[in-house]
């Protein structure tokens, strides 16, 4: 069993065998699951309750990743930091497909871009297009330099141990803030999956995690990620193909959702001036108004609210109210606002969800429309339309410069076998990401004509059942109030998440809960490979680069990798104890990950391999000023970290920029600082600029020698690869 | 030719396909998505625009991104660079 995933005891086998060897044990793998899932299909037929079900497929998934963890166990360090070096190509590009995958863009992705229409496909275009930059500027040299992380090509090409440091403190902010938003969804998934409590779901799923990465680090993270590929992809396409064949008849939706898009942007105008919308949104309106009316003067209104609650409390005791609605009314009573401050905050929201409920289409723009505003209207519209078309551009270059810069990601490529894979595997990872995001707005499309078209206009009490289990389950994800009490669901009656388009979609689509259990088991599998690959990046920079290469450079391999698995347990549990606070906003916390690692990153890794007058120093200073422009923007400018620190200044927007687009200033911040520092400090040393060359060819032949001179630094970086054996 | 001389050619070609292959990425990203609202002619059912944002972009990078993995490593071979693995 041992040797399915590469040489043990001695057995090698050639590149050939070990791939077919691969095939074959991933084709039985994907057999496997299907038929487990089509008999866990049949268990539901036969009556399984559904929590069962849940359970089961929880409990299985995280079992099968922790077997793979302890069949791919090793101490060997090649092993443990780079996976051997003999990763497959397409492989790779699974396991990046999956470590790519985050529990934001699985779950998160379809909701926003159902939310927001055309502004969603900033995050499509964006986490797709960075890994153009990854193949052309990155990956190939980054392969051919060859060691463990990405802190070692700064401390190698810069020299000196403060750029390996700063990358290694920049690796380490970004992949924390990332780590934190995935484990904080496993907490969901596993919550919503078996209704267990959230802080027991986070502790179950950094178990899950642990057992892979802690015994076999990226050799296990490796072809745990290919498996989780395999079942996050089912998950995600199974239920959108069936609602295609439902709407359309035809199971490729992502070739026919351009006809239903057509249909719901017809409807999105009819719903504009449906009188009983107009209806609804007056309603609301008017509750703004009140809200609005209230805070002039919060004192009265908060006595007067006590007083309301008081009174009905009382009358439902005097005349025979039910048990229910008197315990209900006192819990009102109960949550009124404490003190002024409480009260007016609570107000504040409430009537910002009001205003928003007031708009046409619930606050959505219509789904194909292009920007906000207009270039043709008034004053206002165009510059609104100015302002939203430029955030979207810089969303769009943040996210691409911040995915091609994510350690988690870069790291992956030292795994292939050459640099000739390299280049193949960044196409590899990049179709199979492209698989799943060119399904993403198909499945908003289509769940939107779903409920414009079939859901809104039901009567109150036809409404299927997921509505009311959902609105039980937490009414911020789903919640239907009949405002105007004519017993029909309007579009502005309906409150929905964005998180949970992508769960909705199979009991939309009709599908029985087995098939829900699969796409939270998919969401799982999205959440855990992306968080081993984040924990692994901490714990090897802490312990291959701060211990071993910075403290003590004699320290033995074992002892190397056994205090990287020591790291890696303690920052998972650091991880899932800051998760466990439920830290605000944690769309924000993805974001901003992109943020740091585009300012901190792309500018010394881009210049290091492109520019050979790139010096240390100018790295180094290169690194703190991106990344510090970047933060100082987005502390004075987001809303939760300005509560965070303290700072009550009117928010100052440069351009009209969003802080989520942080990244932007501090990106060319980064490359400026590195050129003009470059310029006024001495050149890199002869040695630095062999070097350069090395990495620059995928392989000098023998009888050039002369042109590269093998310096003692390049010779260390050969023998490092051949020492731990290919 | 020398040895020296073939893999400075190499390097350049290696710079000019980046070069343009980033243009193209560039503006099928940015130039698409700045005009957005002039290109919502429609395409296959589809408003250009959006559909370049949801899918045709996207096809674009794998076909970058695939070219440019063809391309280096046919070079690789003729400038005597390609580096073999086991």
């Amino acid at each position: 069993m041992a040797d399915f995933f590469g040489r043990r005891e001695g057995v090698a086998h050639s590149k050939k065998q070990f791939k077919s060897q691969l095939d074959r044990v991933y084709r039985w793998f994907t057999l496997g699951f299907v038929v487990y899932v089509l008999l866990l299909g049949g268990l539901e037929r036969l009556g399984m309750p559904h929590s069962w079900i849940g359970m089961t497929f929880l409990l299985s998934t995280i079992a099968l990743y922790a077997g793979i963890g302890i069949m791919t166990r090793t101490t060997d360090a090649a092993e443990y930091y780079v996976a051997g070096r003999r990763v497959p190509a397409i492989y790779n590009g699974m396991a990046i497909g999956a470590d790519w995958m985050s529990a934001a863009s699985f779950l998160g992705l379809a909701g926003t871009l159902y939310l927001t229409g055309y502004s969603g496909l900033a995050f499509i275009m964006g986490w797709t297009g960075g890994y153009c930059l990854v193949a052309l500027v990155l990956a190939p040299y980054l392969r051919k330099f060859g060691q463990f992380t990405i802190p070692d090509f700064l401390g190698e090409r810069y020299g000196g141990h403060l750029p390996r440091f700063m990358g290694l403190l920049a690796a380490i902010l970004c992949s924390f803030t990332y780590l934190v938003a995935q484990i904080y969804g496993v907490g969901l998934i596993t919550s919503y999956l078996t209704g267990i409590a959230f802080e027991l779901g986070i502790f179950l799923g950094v178990g899950g995690i642990l057992v892979c990465s802690f015994l076999g680090g990226m050799r296990a993270v490796t072809w745990t990620q290919v498996a989780q590929y395999i079942i996050l992809l089912v998950a995600y396409l199974i239920p959108v193909v069936w609602l295609s064949v439902k709407q359309t008849g035809i199971p490729v939706p992502q070739a026919v959702y351009g006809f239903q898009l057509e249909k719901v942007t017809t409807k999105e105008k009819e719903l504009a001036t449906d009188p009983k919308e107009l209806e609804v949104r007056a309603l609301f309106s008017k509750r703004a108004e009140v809200l609005a009316e209230k805070m002039k003067h919060p004192e009265l209104s908060m006595a007067a609210d006590k007083l309301a609650a008081t009174k009905k409390l009382a009358a439902l005791k005097a005349g025979n109210a039910s048990v229910a609605e008197v315990s209900a009314a006192g819990k009102a009573l109960a949550a009124l606002p404490k003190d002024e401050r409480a009260a007016l905050r609570e107000w504040a929201i409430a009537k910002t969800a009001d205003e928003i409920k007031s708009q046409p289409l619930n606050g959505m723009p219509a789904h194909a429309a292009q920007f906000l505003g207009n270039p043709d209207g008034t004053v206002q519209e165009k510059e609104l339309y100015d302002t939203s078309r430029r955030n979207f551009l810089a969303l769009v270059f943040c996210l691409m410069v911040g995915t091609s810069a994510l350690p988690h990601i870069l790291m992956r490529y030292y795994t292939v076998p050459s640099v000739r894979e390299a280049r193949q595997s960044v196409t590899w990872s990049l179709f199979f990401v492209f698989l799943l995001y060119c399904t993403a707005p198909a499945l908003a499309v289509l769940v939107k004509y779903e409920i414009f078209t079939v859901l809104v206009g039901t009567p109150f009490d036809q409404l299927p059942a997921w509505v009311n289990e959902w609105n039980k389950v937490d009414p911020a994800l789903l919640s239907v109030v009949d405002v105007n009490k004519d017993n029909v669901l309007q579009l502005n009656e309906m409150t929905m998440g964005g998180d949970i388009v992508v769960l909705l979609t199979p009991e939309l689509a009709g599908l029985p809960y087995v098939v829900s259990a699969l796409v939270a088991a998919g969401g799982l599998a999205a959440a855990l490979s992306t968080a081993d690959g984040l924990l692994l990046v901490i714990a090897n920079a802490l312990g291959h680069d701060l211990y071993y290469k910075m403290i003590d450079p004699n320290a033995s391999t074992v002892s190397r990798v056994t205090l990287s698995k020591i790291l890696l347990l303690i920052v998972a549990l650091l991880a899932a104890y800051v998760a466990a606070q439920k830290p605000a906003d944690i769309l924000f916390l993805v974001s901003a990950a992109f943020s740091f690692a585009a300012s901190s990153f792309f500018p010394a890794l881009s210049m290091g391999i492109f520019w050979k007058r790139a010096t240390g120093t100018a790295a180094t200073l290169g690194m703190v000023s991106g990344l510090s422009v970047t933060t100082y923007y987005m502390i004075t400018t987001q809303p939760w970290l300005r509560t965070t620190f303290g700072i009550t200044s009117p928010i100052q927007l440069w351009w009209g920029i969003d802080p989520i687009s942080a990244g932007l200033f501090g990106v060319p911040v980064g490359f400026a600082v590195i050129i003009l520092v470059s310029l006024v400090t001495r050149p890199p040393s002869q040695d630095m600029q062999a070097l350069l060359e090395y990495i620059r060819y995928p392989d000098l032949k023998a009888h050039d020698r002369s042109f590269a001179a093998p310096a003692p630094r390049q010779g260390r970086a050969i023998s490092h690869q051949a020492g731990d054996g290919l | 030719m020398l040895p020296a001389e073939l893999h400075r050619r190499y390097w350049r070609k290696n710079m000019v396909v980046t070069a343009l292959l980033l243009f193209v990425w560039f503006v099928a990203t940015f130039g698409v998505a700045y005009f957005a609202r002039f290109l919502s002619f429609s395409f296959f059912g589809w408003p250009f625009s959006f559909w370049m944002g949801a899918q045709g972009a996207l096809l674009i990078y794998c076909l970058i991104v695939g070219f440019y993995a063809w391309y280096m490593n046919r070079l690789d071979a003729e400038h005597d660079v390609a580096d073999e693995d086991d």
